[in-house]
């Protein structure tokens, strides 16, 4: 496919570039066989029914009140974490680089926040329950130390706002990592500029500040909701199979056919690649418009 | 203005302790396995454990091998489309961001349907396909920080000089990139490095679902049926993932001076 590309290209200089090709080739075949045709494939399956004809009852059947339950459920804790995780990122940005803290703690937070970001999964849910599980320390403490039963009080760490609050532990990080550049692209001589001009800090932050910062946050406020999406290991670790979310409910049907209908599980998948493609395709969009106020 | 310094402490304050608080309380829960007073047993326990080993000497070697295959790929890709083929550049930027826009699950389910043992290339037929399909799988999940990574290495050299002085030196190309280019761009690949084995070796969704003796799987099972060894392990993982992080802003520090290694953070999780 690709070399055939090449030679209809510039068929003159076939030999000086097949060399070229050769070093690309690793790369490209590696993508098509890694991304591309899997990818093809499950949006291939998800249009074929059980007897291998074409059908579009796969999608129909994403209509069930479990399945719709379930998007619903993956989309609110998505919006929820990306929400949250974005304007909660955004303050502590802001009070880093704007606050005048000392700056060594703006090299500390960074650092901190690449662990953070990348301190999911697994170990992640691990940390949460040793602080708000029904044994957590922080649980205890408030119980015993301040008389605050949380989980009389109707809190539950795997529920809604359980698992919000601990997908919060690596979106927050990922905000400021992403916001920072933006953050720093707020020139000093602008609210200079504003303030001479008589406005207070508060105007200066209504009228040029964040309607600047608004691309960059409404984009990573896209990742985010992606990120928070496709993810599973943290929730799976966290609440077994008892909350029925998006990728919770494809690795049960990966595991063991739970839907009992492999096309369904294809149109399953598909549902999801549309949603976090969307959100990338808008963190991309927005992101590629924000930068021209960061030269 | 001192307001504004206030409540950027107020805000750094609440923020720290969000983020301290669990790492405190996971490191204490990990101290009381033995009943009455703190102690290391969980940690002992944890290291003790054949299984423990065993995962994670599999995933540490995994986590090589993709780290190898990446740089493999990687690299030849981003220096031809640098040197000669910067028409292609869109496209191979595109490619690298599927990753971060297909969830892992998706991409593993796709392998499992795809690459079955009656398919035309049956790696999940063996368990040796199955390893080989894993770290494939791997360096998928780690493409957009190794090629970001890479891509911002070569920013900073002269790609065109220093292959035409290797030229006129006499060097063929694989000895240019072997032997000029990878020496050069070696800070920023390492970074690439490490973050591809900070991604992959707690890694659960594509281990699990390939049934590969996994690091990631054995945490989510230890999880699932002891009290004490999983706080162990989350502060044991914790600073595996700071120890690859802080390897990262180490070797920005002999990086040259436009190399920016904050790029390499940036992006969603497995």
């Amino acid at each position: 496919m690709t070399t055939l590309d090449t030679g209809t290209t510039a068929p003159a200089k076939k030999r000086a570039l097949s060399f070229e090709w050769l070093g690309v080739a690793p790369f490209i075949v590696f993508a098509i066989m890694f991304l591309i045709l899997p990818t093809l494939y499950l949006v291939g399956a998800a249009f074929v029914d059980e007897k291998g004809g074409l059908t579009l009852a796969n999608f129909a059947g994403l209509g069930t009140p479990q399945i719709v339950a379930a998007y619903w459920i993956s989309i609110r804790i998505s919006g929820a974490s990306a929400i949250l995780g974005a304007l909660i990122g955004l303050a502590i940005a802001l009070a880093l680089i704007r606050g005048k803290l000392p700056p060594g703690l703006r090299a500390a937070v960074m650092t901190f926040s690449g662990v953070a970001s990348n301190f999911a999964g697994v170990p992640l849910a691990f940390a949460f329950i040793s602080t708000l599980g029904r044994l957590g320390l922080a649980t205890v403490i408030l119980k015993f130390v301040f008389g605050i039963d949380i989980y009389k009080a109707g809190f539950n760490l795997l529920s809604f706002w359980g698992l919000t609050l601990t997908y919060l532990y690596f979106q927050i990080p990922l905000m400021i990592l992403i916001i920072a550049p933006a953050i720093d692209g707020l020139k000093k001589e602008w609210s200079e500029a504003a303030s001479t001009l008589g406005a207070t800090p508060w105007q200066f932050w209504r009228y040029v500040g964040l309607p600047i910062l608004w691309p960059s946050f409404l984009g990573t406020l896209s990742l985010l909701f992606a990120n928070a999406f496709g993810a599973i290991a943290t929730a799976y670790a966290l609440t077994g199979s008892s909350l029925n979310i998006v990728p919770i409910l494809l690795y049960a049907q990966i595991r063991g056919d739970a839907l009992q209908n492999p096309g369904l599980g294809a149109a399953l998948a598909v549902g999801m690649i549309l949603i976090t493609g969307f959100a990338n395709v808008v963190y991309l969009v927005i992101s590629a418009r924000a930068e021209r106020w960061l030269k | 203005m001192k307001q504004s310094r206030f409540w950027a402490w107020v805000v750094f304050g609440v923020g720290a302790a969000y983020f301290l608080v669990p790492l405190i309380a996971t490191f204490e829960f990990s101290l009381r396995m033995r009943r009455g007073y703190y102690s290391f047993d969980s940690y002992a326990s944890v290291f003790a454990d054949p299984k423990f080993q065993a995962t994670f000497t599999y995933s540490a070697v995994i986590g090589l091998l993709s780290i190898i295959v990446g740089i493999l790929i990687v690299v030849p890709a981003v220096y031809f489309v640098r040197l000669r083929m910067a028409w292609l550049r869109p496209y191979v930027e595109f490619l690298t961001l599927l990753p971060l826009i297909i969830p892992a699950i998706i991409l593993v389910y796709g392998y499992i349907r795809l690459y079955n043992s009656s398919s035309i290339i049956p790696f999940t037929g063996s368990a040796t396909g199955t390893d080989i399909l894993l770290t494939f799988a791997y360096v998928t999940l780690a493409l957009p920080y190794m090629y970001r990574a890479v891509d911002t290495g070569m920013r900073t050299i002269d790609v065109q000089t220093l292959t035409e002085a290797a030229q006129i030196a006499g060097a063929n190309t694989p000895q240019i990139i072997a032997r000029i280019i990878l020496p050069n761009i070696l800070v920023a690949v390492l970074s690439g490095a490490f973050l591809t084995f900070a991604i992959v070796i707690g890694e659960f969704t594509i281990a699990s679902l390939l049934n590969r003796p996994a690091f990631g799987p054995y945490l989510q099972n230890i999880g699932a049926n002891r009290a004490y060894e999983p706080a162990a392990l989350a502060i044991i993982s914790f600073i595996i993932t700071w120890g690859a992080m802080s390897m990262i802003n180490l070797l920005s520090r002999f990086a040259p001076p436009h190399f920016c290694p904050d790029g390499l953070t940036h992006g969603p999780l497995p």
